[in-house]
């Protein structure tokens, strides 16, 4: 699966402003596993997605992906096989064009060339897999997306990218965006495809009871490190408090602050 | 009078159908077209000069244009240059390459050649009557050409990079280089403005260096005209339809002011402050088109 080696990411190197995003990170993942990341602004959860999907190149050390070194591969490639689902909910999907043409495009990854896929029989494939959204979007195939709520393109955004059978999906808060009632459909969602096709996958979060309800692993971090990672039955015992409680032990400052970043319900 | 105002209309419009590629599909604003369309009109004139058959020349035309694209792709995608830049670039180099085309000279007639016009006018006079022969031949070739476009648009590829030009991050997550898309794209584009320059040298009798100069305005302006005219629409075959359209409206008022402008007092070099009016004119047109739908579309 995925595992980074010693990864850093410097910005601004040899600059005044110069920022450790990432420090030596070790990380290995295991497939199957649903990893939760909590940590406050600036804690370099984002940093890290961006690093593992290939948007940024790691200053130091070194990314495999199924044992094969993808530290320079460009992120276009890495998505062949990297799902990733940002917090707003316009970037996975094309405004201006219709729901079928969309699925068209996403239904396979990599190059697309002169053949036209969409035709009535995957027409009806589409139909079929867009039913599991129980939103009706099934009957709206010919509509553009700007007609669709952000908690629809993201519910979307998320189908599709199942339905690509990635090795792992990156989800960057991907319901921070949304009102309360669709980012617990979207959770929902989420949550079934990634136990229903045996995902694995790394969702970041600020809601603390998420990051514990959710997943069978928790990472927690700060400053560039990941200071607590914790998982199965041990994970599966914590409690809101307990984490609080975990990051004052592990780096003796306050977390008074980031209580306000970190929702509890 | 209103046939050449339609076949002027429809000459160009390949070239419209090109910039409406690049600056709708493709989001790419593409200034490369001021020099890719007195390219086209130089290798088709240079070719016809060589005793080359007219088709054969127009597919020269087309390679060359293309190259002409890819190259500004290739500056943008590689050099890290913003599109506008890397299109002025190549813009700039090919007016010199222009000139060595046409054998160091700025301007080249072929008023005595076999152009592909007059072989197409031999073949059908008495068929057609004289003057809608061209008028006729050119809406076939506008028509063929949007025909092929459309399709093309509606495979995976094409709209792929319809997909592009709304959401680049979407066509990163599928796996695809918005490189490569951009390369095909923009090379496309200015093969069919090379074609339609080297259809305009045929017409006009011959190729002139300056031939492209201010095209892409035209180009954008007869964009608008028809985005104007016509209801929203996101089906590929009203937009290139729209295309055609407005590039026939925007020179008919071209031509219009080219024949009868002196009435004002107007002269040939006032053309250009007219369509750059033009253009303000429907922009603020179309804002306050825009205040009255009521929502508005976040891009």
């Amino acid at each position: 699966m995925i595992e980074l080696k010693n990864v850093s990411i410097v910005f601004g190197q040899g600059t005044v402003n110069e920022n450790k995003a990432l420090n030596n990170i070790n990380l290995k993942v295991k497939e199957g596993d649903f990893i939760t990341i909590i940590g406050s602004n600036g804690a370099g959860k984002s940093t890290l997605f961006n690093t593992i999907a290939g948007t940024y190149l790691p200053s130091e050390g070194a990314i495999f992906a199924n044992d094969k070194n993808v530290t320079r591969d460009p992120e276009y490639k890495r998505a062949k096989y990297i799902g990733r689902i940002f917090q707003n909910p316009l970037l996975g999907t094309a405004g201006n064009m219709s729901l079928e043409d969309n699925m068209t495009i996403t239904h396979k990854k990599g190059m697309k060339w002169l053949r036209r896929s969409l035709n009535s029989k995957t027409r009806e494939m589409f139909r079929q897999q867009l039913v599991q959204l129980k939103m009706g979007l099934e009957h709206r195939m010919k509509e553009n997306l700007v007609m669709f709520s952000g908690g629809q393109r993201q519910a979307l955004t998320l189908l599709m990218m199942v339905l690509s059978k990635p090795s792992l999906i990156l989800l960057d808060e991907h319901t921070a965006a949304l009102d309360p009632k669709n980012a617990e459909i979207v959770l929902e969602l989420t949550n079934k495809f990634i136990s229903e096709y045996n995902l694995t996958a790394m969702m970041i979060t600020h809601n603390m009871t998420h990051a514990i309800e959710f997943g069978n692993r928790l990472l927690m971090m700060d400053g560039g490190e990941i200071i607590f990672d914790i998982e199965g039955e041990e994970k599966k015992a914590l409690t809101v408090e307990k984490l609080i409680q975990k990051f004052h032990e592990l780096r003796h400052k306050t977390f008074e602050n980031d209580r306000t970043l970190l929702a509890e319900d | 009078m209103i046939e050449g105002i339609f076949v002027e209309g429809l000459i160009y419009g390949i070239m419209v159908l090109g910039v409406f590629i690049s600056f709708r599909i493709l989001d790419f604003p593409d200034l490369t077209v001021d020099g890719s369309f007195p390219l086209g009109a130089a290798l088709m004139v240079q070719c016809l000069l060589l005793g080359m058959n007219g088709w054969l020349a127009l597919l020269v035309a087309f390679a060359g244009g293309v190259l002409a694209g890819v190259v500004t792709a290739l500056i943008h995608n590689h050099l890290r240059v913003p599109n506008l830049l890397a299109g002025i670039l190549t813009m700039t180099m090919l007016y010199s390459i222009n000139i060595r085309i046409l054998g160091n000279r700025a301007n080249v007639p072929i008023l005595d050649q076999t152009t592909l016009l007059k072989q197409v006018t031999e073949k059908f006079t008495g068929i057609i009557p004289d003057e809608y022969i061209l008028l006729v031949f050119f809406l076939i070739v506008a028509l063929v050409v949007k025909v092929l476009l459309d399709l093309f648009f509606r495979t995976d590829l094409g709209m792929t990079m319809g997909a592009m030009g709304n959401n680049e991050q979407m066509v990163i997550s599928q796996g695809v280089n918005p490189k490569t898309l951009k390369t095909i794209g923009v090379g496309l584009s200015n093969g069919l403005v090379a074609i339609s320059g080297a259809f305009a040298a045929q017409y006009l009798g011959f190729a002139d260096v300056g031939l492209g100069q201010g095209i892409i305005v035209s180009g954008l302006a007869s964009v608008m005209i028809g985005e104007f005219l016509v209801l929203k629409s996101n089906r590929i075959g009203v937009l290139t339809l729209c295309a055609l359209a407005g590039s026939v409206c925007f020179y008919a008022v071209m031509y219009v002011g080219r024949f009868y402008g002196y009435v004002i007092h107007m002269t040939p070099s006032d053309l250009n402050l007219i369509k750059g009016v033009l253009i303000i004119a429907l922009l603020i047109a179309t804002q306050a088109k825009k205040l009255k739908v009521p929502f508005k579309v976040a891009k």
